[in-house]
């Protein structure tokens, strides 16, 4: 009953956002709602849009038509770095860590959006400075060993097996402190025993650091498990929604989906 | 044992330090003014070096504007260090602009308003280029040395044209070059060590993923970009300083290809990396002027040796490094203590492995 209370209160809305790339519409007057606390799911076959809707609410593009609210208010248009400072975060379909620099290192930048002084006073290591410098650290040193990455922290980040790598950009992405965590393809490329942990992972992390998770997710299993909800997109059109039984025994989505890719 | 090293390390460096001062005060007191020439240009191609490094090689985008930032700066200095009284000599085909012919400031003054004139250019033409993705500002900051040659090459009044200024008060002692090298060289180190520098490196890594991470892109674009306008400024100044003659030729955007060189060398993204190839650069290039010089080799007259051949050499030598060793000499990497050590580890056990003679001690 605390989770009904709780599906009351919205984090993240789009009001009938639509995403055109010439002629290719790549989403088509989307409305969605994720609450607060929930695992929400964006599914639907590939070139749907899912991806697209995902840059449209990070800010990557701006919508042709439509609004985003975070919390009630319009982040519409907004540059990424500042709705990533208003507390969204996310990974990336293809992974894009900062390949050359260490573990250690990629969390660490992520908490630069934090840092209040200017470059001089960081350059100089002013005492207001400092502090702050010393603060990134100990911060990045708690999230690495609370998320285990202690024994890899001074690898090179694209040195890292493929599954640690996306367990990494998720660890990144929390050091920004998010409140919504947008995830793009997660499990891509696991196998079952790495998508199960990753499950585990997931709602771990959404318990300790009281997330909202909005993911898309092609692997089945985990997504009827782990979700509160499932949005399905299909041409860039929303054709269902609901809870994952509603959604699995829905026949547009068989046709449109699941039909197709049964096996998954 | 951490604690230990850290000591050991100290120890090293404070020895490093007074060795580096004395041997300058010997070079500087004892040294002929032509090699002492040659150490003040190694300083300013070491400074020019680490500003194209802070944007092509920390930052990750591609600037060729060094010749005209570092033209800013020549001429700041160039036009108010110059007496008053010797400006009508300098200025005879046209009198200087009344506005500014009398005002005349010192070196410093002077070295300092060539930065900022340089890092105000940068800002002015990162402003509308920054904002757009992908390699605009290449053909921007070329386009932009360029204008600025040729301006400076027409404001007949402020510059003196083609005719370029003399008499500017230069100075042979190595302090001015070598000090704004050192303290720039520590400047680079610091910030790249702040949270800037690895916001910069986030930028230079994945610009898509560094604004994920709530970087914003434009503003430290901008910031490393000024910087670095800034620092080729100075570097201009202390040329004009070193010359004590400037013109806009030799303001060409070939210059550029030189800082170019030293960091592709050097190695894109190492501070160390830049300051040992500026040297060997600078060094190099005047070594290579024999290939200038006709050369008489057996009685036989080397017909490729003649003025020019100097840079073929200079080019072959330039796609050699970027063909077999496209990281530069340090990659990425810093010279430490750690590094030199473990390299002298590796050289021993290679020659013990040869002569297990040499291995000391009792243990055979
Ligand atoms: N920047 C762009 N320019 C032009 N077309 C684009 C752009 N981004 C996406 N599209 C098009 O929009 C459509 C939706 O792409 P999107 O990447 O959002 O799909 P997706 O649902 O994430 O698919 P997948 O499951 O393969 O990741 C595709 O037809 C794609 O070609
Ligand atoms: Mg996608």
């Amino acid at each position: 009953m605390n989770q009904a209370l709780k599906t009351m209160v919205p984090v993240l809305e789009t009001k009938n956002i639509t995403m055109r790339f010439g002629g290719v519409v790549a989403v088509n007057d989307l409305s969605i709602q994720v609450n607060q606390g929930e695992i929400v799911a964006l599914i639907g076959p590939n070139g749907a849009g899912k991806t697209t809707a995902f840059n449209v609410i990070t800010g990557v593009y701006t919508p042709t038509s439509g609004d985003v609210l975070l919390k009630g208010e319009s982040i519409t248009g907004l540059l990424p770095d500042k709705i990533t400072q208003k507390g969204v975060a996310r990974t990336f379909q293809n992974i894009r860590l900062f390949k050359n620099l260490t573990v250690y290192e990629n969390i660490l930048i992520a908490k630069h959006l934090r840092f209040k002084a200017d470059f001089m006073s960081a350059t100089l290591q002013l005492p207001h400075a400092r502090r702050m410098e010393k603060q990134m650290h100990t911060d990045t040193e708690l999230l690495i060993n609370r998320l285990g990455l202690q024994s890899v922290k001074n690898e090179i980040a694209s040195s890292l097996p493929y599954g640690q790598q996306r367990h990494l950009e998720i660890a990144r992405a929390l050091a920004t402190e998010p409140e919504l965590l947008l995830l793009d393809e997660p499990a891509a490329g696991m196998n079952p025993q790495e998508t199960d942990e990753l499950t585990a992972f997931i709602r771990e992390i959404k318990n300790e650091y009281n997330l909202t998770v909005f993911m898309i997710e092609h692997h089945m299993d985990l997504v009827m498990e782990i979700s509160d909800r499932i949005y399905v997109l299909d041409f860039g059109v929303l054709i269902a929604e609901g809870n994952p039984d509603q959604v699995q025994n829905n026949p547009k989505v068989i046709e449109a989906y699941l039909g197709v890719e049964e096996d998954a | 044992m951490k604690k230990q090293y850290d000591k050991k390390r100290v120890v090293l460096n404070l020895i490093l330090i007074a060795a580096s001062v004395a041997l300058l005060i010997y070079a500087n007191e004892n040294m002929s003014f032509y090699s002492k020439r040659i150490i003040n240009l190694c300083a300013v191609y070491a400074i020019m070096g680490l500003s194209m490094n802070l944007i092509n090689g920390f930052t990750g985008m591609f600037s060729l504007g060094s010749a005209g930032f570092m033209a800013i700066g020549a001429y700041a200095v160039a036009i108010f260090t110059v007496p008053v009284d010797v400006r009508a000599e300098v200025f005879y085909l046209q009198p200087m602009w009344p506005l500014i012919a009398n005002i005349h400031i010192g070196f410093l003054p002077a070295m300092i308003l060539g930065g900022f004139l340089s890092a105000i250019a940068a800002f002015l033409i990162g402003f509308p280029v920054l904002r757009l993705r992908g390699d605009y500002l290449a053909i921007a900051t070329l386009g932009f040395s360029e204008i600025i040659r040729i301006a400076f090459t027409n404001l007949q009044t402020v510059t003196n044209g083609p005719l370029g200024i003399k008499y500017i008060p230069s100075f042979d002692e190595i302090w001015w070059p070598v000090g704004v090298a050192i303290v720039t060289t520590v400047f680079m180190f610091l910030l790249i060590k702040s949270t800037y520098g690895r916001a910069f490196k986030a930028i230079r890594e994945d610009e898509i993923a560094a604004e994920a991470m709530g970087i914003n892109l434009f503003k430290h674009k901008m910031l490393s970009f000024v910087i670095s306008g800034f620092m080729a400024g100075m570097g201009g100044a202390l040329m004009a300083g070193i010359l004590g003659t400037i013109d806009p030729k030799q303001f060409l955007f070939t210059l550029t290809y030189n800082f170019l060189l030293i960091i592709v060398l050097g190695g894109m993204g190492s501070i160390s990396g830049t300051i040992i190839s500026s040297v060997i650069v600078t060094a190099g290039l005047e070594w290579l002027r024999i290939a200038d010089e006709p050369m008489i080799m057996f009685g036989y007259h080397i017909p490729m040796f003649r003025p020019g051949f100097r840079m073929v050499v200079f080019s072959i030598l330039l796609m050699a490094i970027v063909l077999f060793f496209s990281k530069g000499l340090m990659g990425t990497k810093e010279l430490s203590w750690e590094l030199l050590g473990n390299w002298y580890k590796r050289q021993r056990a290679r020659f013990i492995k040869k002569d297990p003679s040499l291995k000391g001690g009792g243990s055979k």
